[in-house]
Formats: C-alpha cells, sequence, structure tokens
C-alpha cells in the first residue's frame, strides 16, 4: 500500500505545485476533452508528450510516478480486455468463438481506451501529486460559487469536501494500525481463498468504522463548541489569485489543442 | 541470548522521494526472561524499533533473533505465524482493535487464529479475564459496552490469550487513570515474576522504567544512544536534559537532596529505594534540616 500514490500529496517545490488548484482543476477536466479529441498516432504522440511534459515541469521523477500508478494498471487491463471481447464487429475478425469476437476494430479501439485510461490517470495523479487537498477542495468550492444562485448548499459542501479529504490520510494510517495488531494476533490479510480473504476483513472494517464514527462525533461537538452554523457563508483564510503562470498553461493548453485538432483523422 | 538487534536499520518507503530513516544501526542484546524498557522522546524510533521484533515491519538492513526465530530483510510473510506467536504485541491505544461480538469471542480471536479449537480458546478467554482483572460476567458483553480502561484489558487480554514468550507493550499504559496504570504495570510485572515473559516496554514514565526495568535502551533520533540498566541511564542527570528525557521523581527529589549536601551511596530511582536509604541515615544524623 505504501507504493499506491494515487490520491496522494508530494510537497515538492515546481511550476506546478504553485498554480492556482482553481485553474489546474479546469485544466485537467479540460484535458480530458483534450484526450478524447486524440484518434491517431500523431494527436496520440502529442498528448503524450504533453502529459510527459507536464509531469517533468512538477519535478517528480518519472520513474516513481509510473511504479505509483502500476497498481491501478489492473483496473485498466480489465476493461481493455471486456472493450477487446465484447466490442462490436468490424474489420478482420482474428478470433470467434460464441458471443466473443476479436477484430480489427476492437484491438485498435481496446488500443486507443487503454492509452486515454492511462492518461487521465496520470494527469489525475498529477494533480493530486502536486495539489495539496485543502487547495483542491477551497479550488472546487470556488468553481462551485455560481451554483449558489440555484440554491446549492456550495460552503457546506466544500466544508464536507475538505473535511472528507482531510481525514482521508488519518483513515489510511488508522486502518495500517488496526492490520499491524491484528496481523500480531495471527490474522493473514491478502491470503487464502475468496471467502476467507473477505472474511479477514471483518477484524478490520468493524474498528475502522468503529473509530471514524467516534472522530466525526468528536470532530463536530468540537466544531459546534468553536461556534460553526451550517450554511452560513464563510470567508477563507486563503486566497486564490490567478497568476501569470496560469494564464501561460492555457495558452500551451490552446496550442497543444490547436495540433491535435490540426492533426487528428476526422 | 533471547533478543539480539545486529545493526538493524530501517527507513520507511525505501526508494521513494519520501524515503525517511527511522531507524539506523542499532545493535544491543538482552538475555532470556528479562525486563527491556525502551525510553526516548517522540519521534526517535521506539515503535519502529519494536514492530520489528515480531516482523510486521521487516529491518531494511540487519538481522534480529528473538529466541529461535531469525529476522532479516528477506524474512518472507510464509512463515511468521510461528514468530507472532511467540511475540505478543500490545499497541499504543490497543482497544482500537477490538471487533468481535462478545468480549469472550475477542479475546479467543488470537488463540483460534493459531489453530486452537474454539471451547478451548473459550476457556482460555474466561483465564485471561481473570488474568487482567476483569469480572466473569464481562465475558458475554460487547466490547463496545465497556468503559476505555476495560476495553484497554479487554484488548491486553487478547494478546497474552496467544501465550506469547516475549510481549512488547507499547505505552500500554496512556491514557489510565493513576490507578489503572498501577495495576496494568502491576500486572505486567507478575507476567514477568511469574510466568517469566521476557517484556519489551515502551514508555514515557520514567517511574515506571526505574521501578521495573532490568535494561534500558534509550532512542534518539532512530540511534540507539545509550544502554544499560536504570542506575547507568538514569545516574547522568546532565546528559539525560541534554536529550530531553526526564529522571524519575523519586531521583530527582534526591539530587535535590545531594546539593544540599546529603550523600548517596546509589542515587535512589524510585520512591521505595530513597525512602530506605533515608530511613537508613535518619538515626546516625539524628538532624532535621533536611
Amino acid at each position: 500500500m505504501s507504493n499506491f500514490i494515487f490520491g496522494r500529496y508530494l510537497p515538492l517545490e515546481s511550476v506546478v505545485h504553485r498554480l492556482d488548484p482553481r485553474n489546474k482543476l479546469l485544466l485537467s477536466f479540460c484535458y480530458i476533452i483534450l484526450v478524447f479529441m486524440a484518434n491517431n498516432l500523431v494527436s496520440y504522440a502529442l498528448i503524450i508528450s504533453f502529459t510527459v511534459g507536464a509531469i517533468l515541469a512538477s519535478k517528480i521523477s518519472l520513474g516513481f510516478f509510473l511504479k505509483g500508478i502500476r497498481p491501478l494498471l489492473w483496473l485498466i487491463v480489465f476493461t481493455v480486455v471486456l472493450q477487446l471481447l465484447f466490442s462490436p464487429a468490424g474489420g478482420h475478425v482474428y478470433f470467434h468463438w460464441a458471443f466473443v469476437n476479436i477484430t480489427q476494430f476492437g484491438l485498435i479501439n481496446s488500443g486507443y481506451i487503454f492509452i486515454r485510461f492511462l492518461l487521465i490517470i496520470m494527469m489525475s495523479t498529477l494533480l493530486t501529486l502536486s495539489t495539496q487537498p485543502l487547495d483542491i477542495a477551497t479550488g472546487l468550492a470556488s468553481l462551485m460559487k455560481p451554483l449558489r444562485w440555484i440554491k446549492v448548499p456550495v460552503d457546506t459542501l466544500a466544508m464536507m469536501l475538505s473535511i472528507a479529504l482531510r481525514f482521508v490520510p488519518t483513515l489510511m494510517d488508522e486502518a495500517n494500525k488496526i492490520m499491524n495488531a491484528q496481523r500480531a494476533r495471527g490474522v493473514d490479510f491478502g491470503e487464502g481463498g475468496l471467502l476467507k480473504q473477505a472474511k479477514s476483513l471483518i477484524p478490520l472494517m468493524v474498528p475502522l468504522f468503529m473509530s471514524a464514527f467516534n472522530r466525526a462525533e468528536d470532530l463536530s461537538i468540537a466544531m459546534e463548541a468553536r461556534g460553526y452554523q451550517d450554511s452560513e457563508h464563510r470567508s477563507q483564510y486563503r486566497i486564490l489569485t490567478w497568476q501569470r503562470r496560469d494564464t501561460i498553461t492555457w495558452i500551451i493548453f490552446v496550442v497543444v489543442l490547436a495540433a491535435i485538432l490540426a492533426t487528428r483523422r476526422w | 541470548m533471547a533478543i539480539t538487534f545486529e545493526h538493524v536499520s530501517y527507513t520507511y518507503q525505501a526508494g521513494t522521494p519520501m524515503a525517511t530513516s527511522a531507524v539506523s544501526d542499532v545493535s544491543f542484546s538482552v538475555p532470556d526472561h528479562s525486563y527491556l524498557a525502551v525510553i526516548g522522546h517522540t519521534g526517535s524510533g521506539k515503535s519502529t524499533l519494536i514492530q520489528q521484533l515480531n516482523a510486521l515491519l521487516k529491518p531494511t538492513s540487519g538481522q534480529i533473533t528473538v529466541d529461535n526465530f531469525t529476522i532479516t530483510p528477506k524474512t518472507t510473510n510464509a512463515d511468521l505465524k510461528p514468530l507472532r506467536q511467540h511475540v505478543g504485541m500490545v499497541f499504543q491505544f490497543p482497544e482500537s482493535q477490538l471487533f468481535e461480538e462478545t468480549v469472550r469471542q475477542d479475546i479467543a480471536f488470537g488463540p483460534r487464529n493459531f489453530g486452537m479449537g474454539e471451547a478451548d480458546a473459550n476457556k482460555l478467554a474466561d483465564a485471561m479475564l481473570q488474568t487482567v482483572g476483569l469480572d466473569a460476567r464481562y465475558a458475554e458483553r460487547s466490547p463496545f459496552e465497556l468503559s476505555g480502561g476495560q476495553m484497554r484489558r479487554v484488548a491486553i487480554a487478547g494478546v497474552l490469550a496467544m501465550r506469547p514468550k516475549v510481549l512488547i507493550l507499547d505505552e500500554p499504559t496512556a491514557g489510565l487513570d493513576p490507578q489503572g496504570r498501577q495495576e496494568m504495570m502491576a500486572l505486567f510485572d507478575r507476567l514477568h515474576r511469574e510466568q517469566g515473559l521476557s517484556i519489551v516496554l515502551v514508555t514515557h514514565q520514567m517511574e515506571d522504567v526505574a521501578q521495573y526495568a532490568e535494561q534500558v535502551a534509550v532512542m534518539h533520533a532512530g540511534q540507539l544512544v545509550k544502554f544499560g540498566t536504570p542506575h547507568e541511564v538514569f545516574s547522568d542527570a546532565d546528559w539525560l536534559r541534554a536529550n530531553q528525557l526526564d529522571m524519575p521523581r523519586a531521583a530527582q527529589f534526591a539530587q535535590r537532596l545531594a546539593k544540599r549536601g546529603v550523600t548517596w551511596q546509589q542515587l535512589p530511582l524510585t520512591a521505595d529505594q530513597l525512602a530506605d536509604q533515608l530511613a537508613a541515615r535518619w538515626p546516625r544524623e539524628g538532624d532535621a534540616h533536611v
């Protein structure tokens, strides 16, 4: 679990780390559109180099990065295999059995899906690795502000989000601690058959839920003791400001977008 | 030699940008049936050190020997069960490991995992409940209905039920009231003396170190900076202060008396030793100015 970096923050000093979180969120979102625009070798080469460039700019070592997203690879491979086996017929048929077809189209399609999946995961991992969870929450809240007009409780949502994010590492630590305690009492996590593995989760989940509920109760009392009121507009301690480097990222983005539009197969 | 550390180092997340060294090049050994206290301020590597004793963490380099077991960086997860039964581990705030429906089932959980039958494990659970000083009627209760101190006792009973030969205690009295603390420490002392359990105690309570420990290991910034008997460790007040460690209260008192001209044959570390030495000198000096 210690190699698993998805959703974690890596404190480094880089341009990417200093970007406005709102900007990073918007960029990551628009990046997904960009990924779906690409549909041939040249455009994929473009977007891959854009992604690698972004990772290099964040000063996170590429090897560490790739090693960290390896656990997610199985999820991707699973999706790709499904796509490969059950995609609609088209082009040359390589293999046919009952309702399973492996076709030329299916092969190409699953290749694309693999790369798309990988790229999107890489970019969202870069987002969380280079942005503190609280900044992401602040950024999201700020982006959601217009929703206030249609009576969405934006401030409450933002508070929920930042509390949830703040407790991810705490609960991870707690889970680790409980797992160690149960290991010391002879539990083998992740060994034996499926049923045995599922059973071994009970000594982990029950204490984890207990502690999560206890923490939630303590936290709500602590918040009320300091006068927290729901659905009240709250001012921010950290105020986000749009910098020139944020504008520059958009210039780069538009250039890449134009290049992809120019090279993609229409 | 019951417990031997040979050039043991441990690095968290080795090989990543987040790698941090927690324990570096620690070597020491304690004989069979000993009572070792590990002290040092927060973050000095105490917990990392002791979690290697039952291979919850495997050393990044070096070798640990516990009785017939050897733990090296190459130790695999396959053959750990006998070791984990041999070395019982009570974590900080162990009550957070309780999960079963009844106290009895929770205490029996460890023995059952190590292959004991249900009837035997339940009988053992009831006996352990008594050992930790809880009434038999708690056996049928849910562990979550108990008070914090009682939950702690149940959790400790759950570890003792595995019949370990080495018992590791990571700040077992943190958060208990003074009476609970005393009872708990007396229980461990009894287990040590009557059943010959080797005990490794991590603590911030210097009084407990002075009263119970036979050896003391002082950790500082991941390194073992001092190893010896309580008398050797507590004799140098300046060194202790430099390492942000306290003296036992009785020893502090004795030292202040020493500044007023009282001489000690050996610096008393516990209230009992202090009282004995004072009582011995009283008729001789017959003077009340101290």
